[in-house]
């Protein structure tokens, strides 16, 4: 029935002026090298690493940087180069598959909310209200303990902390565009829901959800940090930045090497996902400058 | 106002069951079956029936949630299985330290953030402005518990400052107690300074931008009673509310800092409780963080009706 009547025209999506935008800040810039080193680092991880992550050493404790260990050794003579470059797999592991699982959760719901409104919408946002008077760092600890203490657990906790903050920002967007001509337009035309949600709805409402999702494996990698650093994500022996900070606080004296590096890795990668972030969301919505 | 304010109170309502809710299914999370956890090795048939009876297990879930929840709002939070002490003790008895270390930092958050966030609107595009943006969002990205490392590294062991960890009541010695709250009140209160520059920077550039603060430059008044008394003075409606929201930052930052410079505090309790599978004081924990944050919501919507003088004239 719809093929007979022409389409109504969806309006222009992100386009070469808001990527011009981009490459023009530098700041966003050095936050898309940033992350991009580290991604390359935890995929040539096997390549770069000079030694095996895991292998022990009793007679290369708690050495200083140097020639044989670049960046020097923790309390098992383990060489901290390797351990830093393999952690960077467990952190963007980590914030990409928990950022992956709260848009799974929360986009839908989001759009739900945004789109039918009425008794749903109220529903869904009492349950959003409800999980974010949770803070996420609290939350996150509360369901690692009862899931159990592993980086996996720490994944879902994390992502089902986070899926609270994508409802809401999807069911804001969805609002605001589902009243607009081309919406009307489609329902008038005969279109289904789920068709009109997929064509006009979620392509609409996508640009602030990549922000918000480059923004969140910012957080996320703090949090699976805090998570391993309270012992309650990746689990020894495997390398994290977290868990090599707890570690290291037992030897902050003899051995600040031990603290110094996974820190600035964490610190880096981090600062990389927001100045990404920002820089895709001044490029996105110029009224945030 | 009183509609309204009216209206925002009974809105929190539905908010409060749906999170007790959720803490409540936090517990059918636990795998495996909880009696067998609870009767040990022995696994008596008998125990095990008085336990499913004590614990209404049988029960079905809804009945056993309007038990918890009725338990709960009498202030029975369960006993703690590692102390043997009432939850809500332990909760009343650590939530003080939290307090003073989350208002510590709310000052030194408030100290840096605020001013940064004028100077850096003010000098919008300048290389303050640009320094300020890149100091402000290396604090966010700084994790707090290795900033407190650090810190320890540098004022303790090397400086010799500050003590690097413990806790003096206020009670026993102020002097002391200010001592070893400095470098965590530091440490919590410096990513908070990240979000509140950024707020305080926002808010100031659309203040500055408003038909008042022309007239006010227009009529000839000299920039800085222009930015403190006009500007400003308008801009801190948005600051004074995204204050009270960080309070559920500052809890959860508090959790980290706490474990790095051992303060008996309400994030430690969570920890504690957490390696010792305590999960009556883990639940009693999210849940007080939780009515904590639903309340400091409902603080932050009157105040901005209060001090909203069109809100505030609503009828």
């Amino acid at each position: 029935m719809s093929n007979a009547v022409p389409l109504p025209a969806a309006p222009k999506r992100l386009g070469s002026s808001a990527v011009r935008k981009f490459v023009k800040n530098r700041a966003a810039v050095l936050g898309a090298i940033l992350v991009g080193f580290f991604v390359l680092i935890a995929i040539f991880a096997p390549v770069i690493a000079t030694e095996d992550p895991f292998k022990t050493s009793f007679t290369a404790v708690r050495k200083a940087p140097s020639a044989a260990h670049w960046l020097g050794t923790d309390e098992l003579g383990r060489d901290l180069f390797a351990r830093i470059t393999y952690g960077a797999r467990t952190s963007l592991l980590a914030g990409g598959v928990s950022v992956l699982i709260a848009l799974l959760f929360g986009v839908p719901f989001g759009i739900i909310a945004g789109y039918f409104g009425g008794w749903i919408d109220s529903v869904i946002s009492r349950v959003i209200d409800a999980m974010l008077a949770i803070p996420f760092l609290i939350l996150a600890i509360a369901l690692a303990a009862f899931l159990g203490a592993s980086l996996t657990n720490a994944m879902i906790a994390i992502g089902l902390s986070a899926a609270p903050i994508f409802a809401r920002l999807t069911r804001g967007q969805v609002m605001s565009v589902r009243s607009e001509e081309y919406v009307e337009g489609a329902r008038v035309i005969g279109l289904r829901h789920p068709r009109i949600i997929l064509r006009y709805i979620v392509p609409n409402a996508v640009a602030p959800i990549i922000v918000q999702a480059t923004l969140t494996i910012a957080a996320a990698i703090i949090a699976e940090a805090s998570l391993s650093f309270l012992g309650l994500g990746q689990q020894p022996p495997n390398p994290s930045w977290g868990s090599m900070l707890n570690s290291s606080k037992n030897f902050i004296s003899q051995a600040p090497w031990m603290s110094i590096w996974p820190g600035t890795a964490i610190f880096l990668v981090v600062l990389g996902f927001n100045l990404l972030g920002d820089g895709l969301r001044d490029a996105i919505d110029p009224r945030e400058h | 106002m009183l509609g309204l304010l009216a209206r925002r109170c009974l809105v929190v309502l539905p908010t409060l069951i749906i999170v007790s809710i959720l803490v409540f299914g936090m517990q059918k999370l636990l795998p495996g079956d909880p009696i067998l956890a609870l009767a040990g090795e022995d696994r008596d048939p008998q125990t095990m029936a008085y336990l499913q009876e004590k614990y209404r297990l049988n029960d079905p879930i809804p009945v056993q949630y309007a038990v918890w929840l009725k338990q709960i709002v009498t202030g029975d939070f369960g006993v703690s299985v590692r102390t043997d002490v009432p939850v809500a003790d332990l909760i009343f008895q650590k939530l003080p330290v939290t307090i003073q270390l989350a208002a510590f930092a709310m000052v030194v958050a408030l100290l840096i953030g605020v001013p940064a966030g004028i100077i850096s609107a003010v000098h919008k595009g300048t290389v303050t402005d640009y320094s300020i943006n890149v100091a402000a969002l290396s604090g966010l990205s700084i994790p707090n518990f290795w900033l407190g490392i650090l810190m320890i590294l540098v004022v303790s062991v090397q400086w010799q400052l500050l003590p690097s960890s413990g806790y003096t009541s206020p009670l026993e010695d102020l002097g002391q107690n200010i001592r070893t709250m400095i470098m965590p009140a530091l440490v919590l209160g410096t990513g908070l300074a990240g979000v509140l520059m950024r707020h305080t920077r926002s808010a100031m550039l659309g203040v500055l931008r408003s038909d008042y603060v022309r007239t006010a430059r227009a009529k000839g008044l000299n920039e800085r009673t222009v930015i403190i008394r006009h500007a400003l003075r308008n801009a801190l409606v948005p600051i004074i509310t995204l204050s009270t929201l960080l309070f559920g930052e500052l809890l959860a930052g508090a959790v980290l800092t706490e474990q790095i410079f051992t303060i008996p505090g309400f994030g430690k309790l969570i920890v504690d409780a957490v390696f010792t599978r305590d999960y009556a004081v883990v639940q009693g924990v999210v849940l007080c963080t939780a009515v904590g944050f639903i309340l400091m919501n409902l603080l932050a919507d009157i105040l901005y009706i209060l001090v909203n003088p069109r809100l505030r004239d609503a009828t």
